[in-house]
């Protein structure tokens, strides 16, 4: 069970500030905590906006965690690496929670 | 927006553009707007919950598809597209099959708060692509936002939320679409979340009310600008072909009058009219107390409707329609070929069955669908049971308009409470608004009840000033003939005794006449008799006279001659003559 895996969603418009402050932050976050055990996907709405609808996406930049479930969402540049941790659930490695 | 206040030369009307309106096609509320919602801006639609927001942002979508053309998005906060398309499929309003024609594109967005963890900075930019990806996939002219005040649930920040919310109404703006935004109504605000700040072109305020545990659902448009519209609180339903907003005071008094003469189906009746019978398109009430044959005087001119080939609308809030066509039958007052063919309709409700709007509306509806020539409302006193007083009234002031507007003959009878025979002064006060008042009343007198009926008044012809007796017979309503008494008209049993006691008094003159015609001849007789008698007598008399006379001549000659024969030589002895005397 330790060894889940991510699936993740970032949904941006466009090459914006945020949107690109959150990829980086995400992927800072990701190298260091999933390793190995991830799979990031970047939608550009600007190129898909259809696919806005299908995760009820209206903030941007929202990151979908859609594996493992339940879904959860995190909107914002990602900038508090706390919130996201805590966020897509996701523990540093060195703790060892009872689940 | 800009033009409108910065324009002092508004004095020039046909060179200025009018603002441009799109069309809601929803019933009545353009005629409030005079035009519809304003092109290519925000209108917000405001109101506390059960008012039919929704719906009204609904209905303008589908209105704007089947009416006028225009594709619309409906951006749905709250409720799924499906429960939506539930909601309305019973009035008609088909959204899936839209949705499949590429008319109608549903987008519901979905805000939970729990699942959604907020770090650093954003915008709402996937809203505004959404939106703008549904607009553009289907070309859409008309948006309706169900209610964005969710977002401020959803998103914890307000500040970045107000300031996309303000963003999002000048980008609609710039986009030209006819947006429809609606908000839950706010303690002591147009909206809880103030989004009147934001859209500032139109706001429509809609209030559900309860008075006397009766509903009415009234709608006012709180701000329009650039543009004129109506000020006042109108009543609006939701009604099986959706909403209906009903102009209360729009109607002019200035609809076209017809010259044509319609019966009322009694000749007598008409006979007191200057012009026999009533205008054609005028408003006729019968008034009168229970059991004056209010109902019998309606069918009558019903019927007569009927017979002379026009169609009838009979409004009845008492009587079934099979009732009605039974109990009429009693006084020759044959209803139910017409029924047959299609010439009359009889429709019976209970008045307290629908509130005095939807009333309305529906007896618009059914005017319009049957087009008749003539309306039957019996009677309108028991309207008086769902609302007030002055609620009736401007209802009723509504109906006679629509229906003076259409050139239909109104007849209504009125129920009038109370013994008092002065009291003319009908409870919903429609007197003043009908053309021709007719009562009918009970003339009770010593141990009966007579019918009278007299015409109050009759606008635009003379009418007879008479209290006319009349009878419900097998042969359906009979005037009586006028018999005035010494104290005036007299009816009933006493017609009758004044009648007997007339043809007693005839009699007795005849009597008398021929006694004295008798008596006079009686009379020459004894005196034809008397002369005869008298002139025997006299004959008798002068016959004698004339033998004295005779005799006395006789005598005077014998004497003459006897001195003659003393006085002469006596002559000779003539032995015979002396013999002779």
């Amino acid at each position: 069970m330790d060894e889940e895996y991510w699936e993740l969603r970032l949904y941006v418009a466009g090459q914006t500030p945020k949107s690109v402050t959150a990829l980086a932050n995400l992927k800072k976050y990701c190298e260091q905590y999933l390793k190995g055990r991830y799979a990031l996907e970047v939608i550009d709405l600007l190129k898909d906006p259809q696919l806005a609808e299908g995760d009820q996406i209206l903030a941007i930049p929202t990151l979908v965690r859609k594996v493992p479930e339940p879904i959860r969402k995190i909107i914002g540049d990602l900038s508090n690496e706390e919130r996201v941790l805590v966020g897509l659930d996701i523990r540093p490695r060195g703790s060892k929670g009872p689940q | 927006m800009l033009d409108n206040t910065s324009s002092p030369t508004a004095s020039r009307p046909s060179a200025l553009p009018k603002l441009p309106k799109a069309p809601s096609g929803i019933e009545g509320l353009d005629e409030i707007t005079e035009g519809g919602l304003p092109l290519g801006r925000p209108t917000l639609i405001c109101g506390s919950a059960g008012c039919g927001k929704t719906l009204m942002g609904i209905e303008f979508l589908v209105r704007g598809i089947q009416d006028y053309n225009e594709p619309g998005v409906l951006m749905t906060f709250e409720e799924s597209a499906a429960e939506l398309a539930a909601n309305v499929t019973s009035l008609g309003f088909d959204l899936p099959q839209l949705q499949a024609e590429k008319k109608l594109r549903i987008d519901q967005v979905h805000v939970d708060r729990s699942e959604i963890e907020e770090t650093g900075e954003y915008d709402l930019e996937g809203l505004f692509i959404r939106l703008g990806h549904a607009i553009d996939s289907i070309g859409a002219k008309r948006v309706v936002l169900d209610t964005i005040e969710a977002l401020f649930s959803g998103f914890p920040n307000e500040g970045v939320l107000r300031s996309e919310i303000r963003r999002l109404f000048r980008w609609l703006k710039d986009k030209g679409v006819t947006t429809v935004i609606t908000a839950e109504r706010g303690e002591g605000t147009l909206t809880r979340q103030g989004l009147e700040e934001y859209v500032s072109d139109c706001v429509i305020l809609l209030d559900n009310r309860v008075i006397d545990q009766i509903t009415t659902r009234r709608l006012r448009i709180v701000k329009y600008r650039g543009s004129t519209h109506g000020t006042n609180e109108y009543p609006y339903l939701i009604m099986e072909s959706g909403i209906s907003v009903l102009p209360v005071t729009s109607l002019q008094l200035n609809h076209e009058v017809s010259d044509t003469i319609v019966s009322s189906g009694i000749p007598a009746l008409d006979e007191m009219f200057g012009r026999r019978g009533f205008y054609k398109g005028s408003s006729v009430l019968i008034t009168g107390t229970a059991g004056t044959a209010k109902t019998t005087l309606a069918a009558t001119f019903a019927a007569e409707i009927c017979r002379t080939h026009g169609r009838c609308l009979f409004l009845a809030f008492e009587e079934s329609p099979q009732q009605l066509v039974r109990n009429m039958q009693s006084v020759s007052i044959n209803l139910a070929p017409y029924l047959e063919n299609g010439q009359l309709l009889i429709e019976a409700t209970r008045p307290t069955l629908n509130g005095l709007e939807r009333h309305l509306v529906s007896i618009h509806k059914l005017i319009r669908e049957f087009r008749p020539d003539a309306v039957v409302i019996d009677p309108i006193s028991n309207l008086i049971s769902v609302g007030n007083l002055s609620e009736v009234k401007s209802m009723l002031i509504r109906l006679i308009d629509f229906l003076k507007v259409n050139n239909i003959t109104a007849l209504f009878t009125s129920l009038i409470s109370g013994r008092n025979i002065q009291q003319e002064m009908t409870e919903e006060g429609v007197s003043s608004l009908v053309d021709t008042w007719i009562s009918v009343r009970d003339l009770e007198g010593i141990g009966e009840r007579n019918r009278g009926i007299s015409i109050l008044k009759s606008r635009g012809m003379s009418h007879s000033n008479k209290v006319r007796e009349f009878l419900v017979t097998e042969q359906g309503i009979h005037l009586l003939d006028v018999v005035i008494g010494p104290g005036g008209i007299v009816t009933g049993a006493g017609r009758l005794t004044q009648q007997l006691q007339e043809q007693a008094q005839l009699m007795a003159a005849q009597q008398e006449l021929e006694r004295k015609d008798r008596e006079l001849e009686r009379r020459r007789r004894v005196l034809e008799a008397t002369i005869g008698n008298l002139r025997t007598e006299f004959e008798s008399v002068e016959e004698e006279l004339r033998q004295i006379n005779h005799e006395e001549m006789a005598r005077q000659q014998a004497l003459t001659e006897g001195k003659a024969q003393f006085t002469q030589p006596l002559p000779l002895q003539r032995p015979n003559e002396s013999q002779q005397n």
